[in-house]
């Protein structure tokens, strides 16, 4: 059942990703609130699979790369409503309904079966590693994501054609707020969630390895997004050297996050 | 449908024309009173704005002379006027007026203004009386045209002024304009429209630096702002987000490297600077800078003009709209106008029959109600059967322009009485 309700929220997020592609080219209300629904119903349907994945593991349905896939795509989808609702602007759709899309295709193609977790390790820390860190990856995505409609308006008001593409995107301002919050909102998720962690090794393992991938490109991940946070926060970094920055720091993301293909002490369960 | 409308707008009549023929806002009551008394008008709307004057009326059977009452109520000379006169009739006056409320005939194609004039207009002609029936109907109707084509078309919705461009771009910047400051730089006349349009839509504060400073302060003051020393703008601009310069100066004022101070001493907040001085006043090496934005003349007066090819593309889109809702507007009135035959033709007929059964009804003695239910169904069989072609007849014409004839060979015919007939909750064609 999990992957039945997965695949209606994948259509429903499909018709986000109809409004991203077409808002690229023209501006359509209409659509903007076809897909806002479609956004929210798919999110139901999204929760009722997580839930029900995780009834029938009887843990967090984390343990396969594709269910944590699903989740960060949920979470994803979360925080483009806050946003939503704050700032009344569905343009970071444009951004996030692809990749969410993408993601949850990925969960709904290569479901795998439910794995056991190791022996020994501590339930309630991973889960609150788990959820702690996909908040922060799933802020730092929306923060990336409102950089680059940044430098897409940024662009447009400089080349003095106000006119045709993307011309209904929020103000300038509004954009940089958005990524702003958004990165300020990721970084204590992020920060808990590795201190999380860090218990969760020590825990299992009695001692912690620094020299582990994993550990090490967290590390240096949380660094360079300390640094961002802290640039931003001083100088008012913004436009393009914010959206390098913060570019920077999803791609230290996605870096610490495929560590898990070859980390020894963090990896998604084997089959 | 018998509508007329004659006037002069600003493409056929020069100002000197059209300030002769226009009519106070206090004097258009007793002007549509006088209007609807001339003979052969039974309707009658009266228009008046700075760029037409037009009269609508509804005729008696389209008989009467317009012209006329515009000479007699101006005092003017026929000659003079008929020159710049334009007269419609019928679905061509529908049309006019559905494209003047639509703002398709508007100096400045799109703009809200008139709307809310045509809709003064109407509520005057109401208030004395002057508009009833098919009229009320028509305004209703071109209201909701009006409407239609500002949802379903783009034609009101940019700006087309240099101003109004300024006050746009400045959106799309920061969003809300509340609680932004404005630093105008020279106190000419367009800086001070500019500065107008921008504190209209929320700015908070309005500084004025201008070389001589008398006349700084006097600007100021109009803003409640605050004037400026010319020679401290350097130390002062940052504090604004938007920048209106138009000085004299015969070289840029703000180079390159003032910008990168502003934007440190602002902590890269953005700035906006509208230069509208030429020779420019603004280095356009400014707009290279991360957070700040160079608008000069030119590039306004391109939006501008980019914004008016808009304005007309989208306008021919509208046009398409308007000549589907005249055709059906039309098309309501004559199902309008064939209803009342029906409903009386099929009352007339249905008298008959039951006349004719009452009057022979006594000599046919006892009948079973089999017998009773018989009668009834063969009379009205007969009746139903022989009314069926002229019924259809009027139906089909409703949806011609030959409504108003057919409606009258049917009433000769028929010996049916002009005028509605009595109320009936019937709809046309159902029998009971």
């Amino acid at each position: 059942m999990p992957i039945l309700w997965l695949r209606v929220a994948l259509g429903c997020y499909g018709v986000g990703l109809l409004y991203a592609l077409v808002a690229l080219t023209r501006t359509s209300d209409l659509l903007g609130r076809i897909a806002l629904h479609a956004a929210y119903l798919g999110m139901v349907f999204h929760l009722v699979s997580l839930a029900e994945a995780m009834q029938l593991s009887g843990q967090i349905a984390l343990t396969s790369v594709h269910n944590a896939e699903s989740v960060l795509a949920f979470l994803i989808m979360v925080i483009f409503l806050i946003i939503y609702m704050v700032y009344k602007t569905t343009s970071p759709g444009i951004v996030v309904f692809p990749l969410v899309f993408l993601l949850t295709l990925v969960a709904v193609a290569g479901q795998q079966p439910f794995l056991r977790m190791p022996p020994g390790v501590r339930k309630g820390w991973l889960i609150a590693h788990v959820a702690l860190i996909f908040t922060g990856y799933a802020a730092l995505f929306v923060s990336f994501g409102a950089s680059l409609l940044y430098l897409i308006q940024e662009h447009t008001l400089k080349s003095k054609k106000s006119s045709g593409i993307l011309s209904r995107l929020p103000a300038l301002e509004v954009i940089d707020d958005i990524g702003y919050r958004s990165l300020l909102l990721g970084f204590p998720f992020m920060t808990l969630g590795l201190i999380a962690g860090t218990i969760v090794a020590q825990v299992t393992f009695g001692r912690i390895n620094f020299l582990d991938p994993k550990i090490l490109l967290s590390v240096l991940m949380w660094i360079v997004y300390m640094v961002m946070v802290y640039t931003r926060w001083t100088a008012g970094w913004r436009g393009r050297r914010a959206a390098y920055l913060a570019a920077g720091v999803f791609a230290a993301a996605l870096i610490a996050w495929s560590a898990n293909y070859f980390s020894a002490i963090h990896r998604f369960v084997q089959s | 449908m018998n509508f007329r409308l004659i006037g002069v707008n600003h493409n056929s009549a020069p100002v000197e024309v059209r300030e002769r023929l226009a009519i106070p806002e206090s004097k258009l009551p007793d002007a549509l009173q006088r209007f609807v008394a001339h003979p052969g008008v039974a309707e009658g709307v009266i228009l008046s704005t700075c760029n037409r004057v037009e009269l609508l009326a509804r005729t008696q059977n389209g008989a009467a002379d317009l012209r006329s009452f515009l000479h007699s109520y101006f005092h003017l000379d026929p000659a003079e006027l008929e020159p710049h006169l334009y007269d419609y009739s019928e679905n061509d006056a529908v049309r006019h007026l559905f494209r003047v409320t639509s703002s398709l005939d508007s100096m400045v194609i799109g703009e809200a203004q008139i709307l809310g004039q045509v809709k003064e207009a109407y509520a005057t002609a109401r208030a004395v009386g002057a508009v009833h029936s098919q009229l009320d109907l028509l305004l209703t109707r071109a209201f909701a045209v009006a409407k239609r084509v500002r949802t379903e078309t783009a034609v009101g919705s940019s700006a087309v002024s240099v101003a109004s461009v300024a006050v746009e771009l400045a959106k799309k910047i920061f969003g809300s304009l509340q609680g932004k400051h404005v630093y105008l730089v020279g106190a000419g006349k367009m800086s001070e429209l500019a500065a107008r349009h921008l504190q209209a839509h929320g700015a908070a504060s309005i500084f004025v630096a201008n070389r001589t400073y008398d006349r700084a302060q006097q600007l100021a003051a109009k803003f409640n702002g605050e004037a400026i020393h010319f020679s401290e703008i350097y130390n002062t601009c940052d504090r604004a987000d938007i920048v209106i310069t138009s000085t004299g100066a015969p070289v840029a004022i703000f180079k390159r490297a003032h910008g990168e101070m502003f934007l440190s001493r602002r902590k890269n907040r953005p700035m906006f600077f509208i230069d509208i001085a030429v020779p420019r006043d603004v280095d356009p090496e400014m707009n290279k800078l991360d957070g700040i934005f160079v608008y000069d003349i030119d590039d306004l007066q391109q939006a501008v003009t980019a914004h008016v090819t808009d304005r007309k593309k989208e306008a021919s889109r509208a046009e398409d709209i308007i000549n589907v809702e005249v055709e059906r507007f039309q098309a309501r009135l004559q199902a309008l106008e064939v209803v009342p035959t029906i409903v009386s033709l099929q009352d007339h007929i249905e008298t008959i029959r039951q006349a004719e059964i009452d009057r022979v009804r006594g000599r046919l003695g006892f009948l079973s109600p089999e017998q009773e239910l018989a009668i009834e169904a063969l009379t009205r069989g007969i009746v139903n059967k022989i009314l069926h072609t002229p019924i259809s007849a009027l139906k089909t014409a409703a949806r011609d322009s030959e409504a108003t004839t057919v409606v009258d060979v049917v009433r000769r015919l028929f010996n049916l009485r002009e005028g509605k007939p009595a109320k009936s909750g019937r709809e046309p064609g159902e029998r009971e």
